[in-house]
């Protein structure tokens, strides 16, 4: 009940929660005190889209799911070049790996253990 | 070397050519092929293993008497390893059928569109 | 009660394996009747695994032997017995590895229910489905290796056939036949190395063997061919590429059972490291090349995951990379356990848990990691089925806008996502908490390497949910609706789980994740002494 402990710290659940509920608390005390007096539906609430008009079809406005992290891809793009590239769909290619690694594996035992 | 590690040997040349085989040819039956020829290899070196130098058949009735017998457990092995065996080669030539009735070939090198 | 506790560990491979060859009879009397008997045989497999956990982690996870018959275990046999000798031996590993079987076959077979509502072929994929439960449970619960094997093939050819189950589409051909190809090529290698270990010590009994297991030429040969055989069939990387076929081609709930059977071969890597090789053979090289596949497994999965744009590919990447967090906590632990026993001797073990050493901190978190894992992955593949079916495709760049119409599916989806990704207060976050605190001791950069990958995995996730459920309505999404009940209920279940060991962690660690966790670090000698009798 008094959460975990590992030897050099612990984690206690029910503390943080509890903060968090105080803290979503106050946030919505802060809300409730501020301005009430604005008209649904009319401009005051409508998305801000740099100034332009939201357009009508979803596909120019919804970010697809290979271009949401596109920047960071690209920022790894030497590894992925070289990682992707392993990643051949051939089955001898996935006996390949897993007899080098066995035989990897066997050397080290047997001239270590 | 002594005569009797023959059949090791052979078992192990057996491993190694289903491997061989798994890694350089192409045609998915081949390939088959070679998973068998490494099961054959295990299964005998598991009957290998219960060998004993003149002994005969583990079986009780009309045995003669202060004769001494091959164990019989990597036997069982040997059989339960054979059974296991057809029912793996099955589900893979199954496999490779239903393969080649939608790509069209058979070549490893061919069917791979789940990559990446 | 008694009767069904001491016959505990034979039912549980019997029954749904009785099961599984019913099921096409029964189907032919109506599917009302057939999930009926389905549903009993799994809720009664549920009954069993918690009664055998109540038993095992009662007795403080000593080890129980069975004996085919349920008599009194003697050794050697005295007179009259018959002499069928293949035990099963639960301890406090086993137990708990039943408890994160019952629960996945439970739900999953749920879920299943509804999933094959309007198609046919049901009977025959509960007839697998239950083939494949009664041997991961085999491979859990047996305490002899060629039995193990057994129940390896057994698991390995009812995966394969659910993974390429469905005959008509053109991927999971080639999924399975690679599948089975994998499995096959593991399991005779595994077959083989159990040939060499019972030619070299004579027995097959896990105890026994690991009483006389000295650490020679051979012995080493055969520790390496069960070491990559199994961690192959895990998910390893870099022998890992079978795995995002089989679990993006197999059927939604299949997916989750699959993690299990992964799970279930690490349980038996576990069992050869910790129980069979640990603390006769204890080599500190063991410890690392489990680290090093570990770092490699976590790593690539995860960046792996973050470029596909097929939903379940995505998450079959994320379960291989949390397969390495697993193999990260128990190599720490077999590392630490390793140095433990190089400097002070075996019986400074039981020392170093009382003063809660990192090594069986690591343990406790890797192997605390195995239930949320299974329970987070499980629930991503159910609702990643349910998001397949909705918007009628399987490419992230084509989907969207389905948050507006399925509102609990988004949100079960979202806890399941971020709680694997180890975000506090669930579950995943206090698993991996364990092996961020215990791997920073053994080297900071084998944690810095987690903790980074945790991050990735949330970036992964949110990728994910942005490309389903965000978005505007498009027409294509105008008649989806939150799936009905029968798929509701097995995901609210998993929800329920994440939340409760999340918020209750100390409490489960204590009574369900340390009797397994001691089994390993020092119960060598109390597995050996439950067979043996005193040694």
């Amino acid at each position: 009940m008094n959460g975990l402990t590992s030897g050099f710290g612990a984690w206690n659940p029910i503390a943080w929660a509890l903060l968090f509920v105080g803290i979503l608390v106050v946030s919505f005390i802060v809300r409730a005190r501020g301005n009430k007096s604005y008209k649904r539906g009319s401009g005051q609430t409508k998305v801000f889209l740099s100034g332009n008009e939201e357009p009508a079809d979803a596909d120019s406005l919804h970010v697809r799911g290979d271009h949401l992290y596109w920047g960071m891809i690209d920022g790894l793009s030497a590894y992925y070049r070289r990682v992707k590239a392993w990643h051949t769909g051939i089955f001898s290619d996935y006996v390949a790996w897993f007899v080098g690694v066995l035989a990897v594996v066997i050397v080290i035992l047997v001239w270590v253990g | 070397m002594n005569i009797g590690n023959l059949p090791f040997v052979v078992a192990a040349l057996l491993v190694i050519f289903g491997l061989y085989t798994l890694l350089f040819k192409r045609n998915l039956i081949k390939l088959v092929i070679g998973i068998t020829l490494i099961e054959t290899g295990v299964n005998l070196f598991l009957v290998t293993l219960g060998y004993r130098t003149g002994g005969i058949s583990p079986i009780y009735t009309y045995a003669p008497e202060a004769q001494q017998m091959v164990l019989p457990t990597p036997q069982a092995l040997t059989l339960t390893s054979i059974v296991i065996g057809l029912a793996t080669t099955a589900l893979l030539l199954s496999f490779a059928v239903f393969v080649h009735r939608h790509y069209g070939t058979l070549d490893v090198r061919k069917v791979k569109e789940l990559k990446g | 009660m008694t009767a069904l506790t001491t016959h505990a560990p034979v039912l549980l491979i019997a029954v749904p394996l009785l099961g599984a060859f019913a099921a096409p009879l029964v189907g032919k009397l109506g599917r009302g009747v057939r999930n009926t008997l389905i549903g009993l045989i799994v809720l009664f497999v549920a009954l069993l695994a918690a009664l055998l956990a109540v038993d095992v982690f009662g007795a403080g996870g000593a080890p129980t032997v069975y004996e085919l018959g349920g008599g009194t275990f003697t050794f050697p046999l005295s007179g009259g017995q018959i002499p069928v000798r293949i035990l099963f031996e639960v301890d406090g590993m086993s137990a708990f590895m039943g408890l994160i079987t019952a629960l996945i076959v439970l739900t999953g077979a749920v879920f299943s229910f509804s999933y094959w509502k309007e198609r046919s072929g049901g009977n025959l994929y509960f007839s697998l489905f239950l083939l494949l439960t009664a041997g991961i449970f085999g491979m859990q619960l047996t305490g002899d290796m060629f039995n193990f094997f057994v129940f390896l093939e057994i698991t390995s050819i009812a995966a394969a056939g659910l993974v390429g189950f469905r005959v008509w589409l053109k991927q999971s051909q080639e999924a399975g036949f690679k599948v089975m190809a994998m499995y096959t090529l593991s399991g005779l290698l595994v077959l083989l190395a159990i040939g060499l270990l019972y030619g070299q010590h004579g027995h097959l009994n896990i105890a026994t063997l690991a009483n006389s297991i000295n650490g020679g030429l051979v012995d080493m040969i055969a520790l390496g061919l069960l070491l990559t055989g199994l961690a192959m069939k895990a998910g390893a990387v870099p022998m890992h590429m079978w795995a995002p076929d089989a679990y993006g081609e197999a059927p939604a709930p299949t997916s989750a059972v699959l993690v299990a059977n992964s799970q279930a071969s690490l349980y038996g890597l576990f069992r050869v490291l910790f129980t069979l090789f640990g603390v006769g053979v204890s080599a500190s090289a063991l410890g690392w090349i489990l680290i090093v596949l570990a770092l490699l497994t976590i790593f690539v999965g995860v960046t792996m995951a973050l470029i596909q744009h097929d939903l379940k590919r995505l998450i079959a990447y994320g379960a291989v990379s949390q397969i390495g967090y697993m193999m990260l906590g128990v190599g720490v632990g077999l590392a630490r356990q390793a140095s433990i026993i190089a400097s002070s001797g075996v019986d400074a073990l039981s020392d170093a848990a009382t003063k809660l050493d990192f090594g069986l901190v690591s343990l406790q978190g890797g192997i605390f990691h195995m239930l949320n894992d299974a329970a987070c992955v499980g629930l991503l593949f159910f609702a990643s089925g349910v998001i397949i079916r909705a918007s009628g495709t399987r490419d992230l760049n084509r989907m969207g806008g389905l948050g507006h119409r399925m509102m609990w599916t988004s949100i079960f989806f979202a806890i399941g996502a971020v709680a694997l990704a180890g975000v506090p207060p669930f579950n995943g976050f206090a698993s991996k908490y364990l092996i961020y605190e215990a791997s920073f001791q053994l080297s900071p950069f084998l944690a810095v390497i987690a903790v980074l990958s945790s991050i990735l995995l949330l970036a992964v996730f949110v990728k994910a949910f942005q490309a389903a459920f965000l978005g505007p309505k498009t027409d294509a999404t105008a008649h989806v609706s939150d799936p009905s009940i029968g798929m509701m209920v097995p995901m609210a279940a998993l929800v329920l789980v994440i939340i409760v060991f999340g918020l209750f962690p100390g409490f489960f660690v204590d009574h369900i994740v340390t009797p397994a966790a001691k089994a390993l670090w020092l119960g060598h000698k109390a597995y050996i002494g439950a067979v043996l009798g005193g040694i």
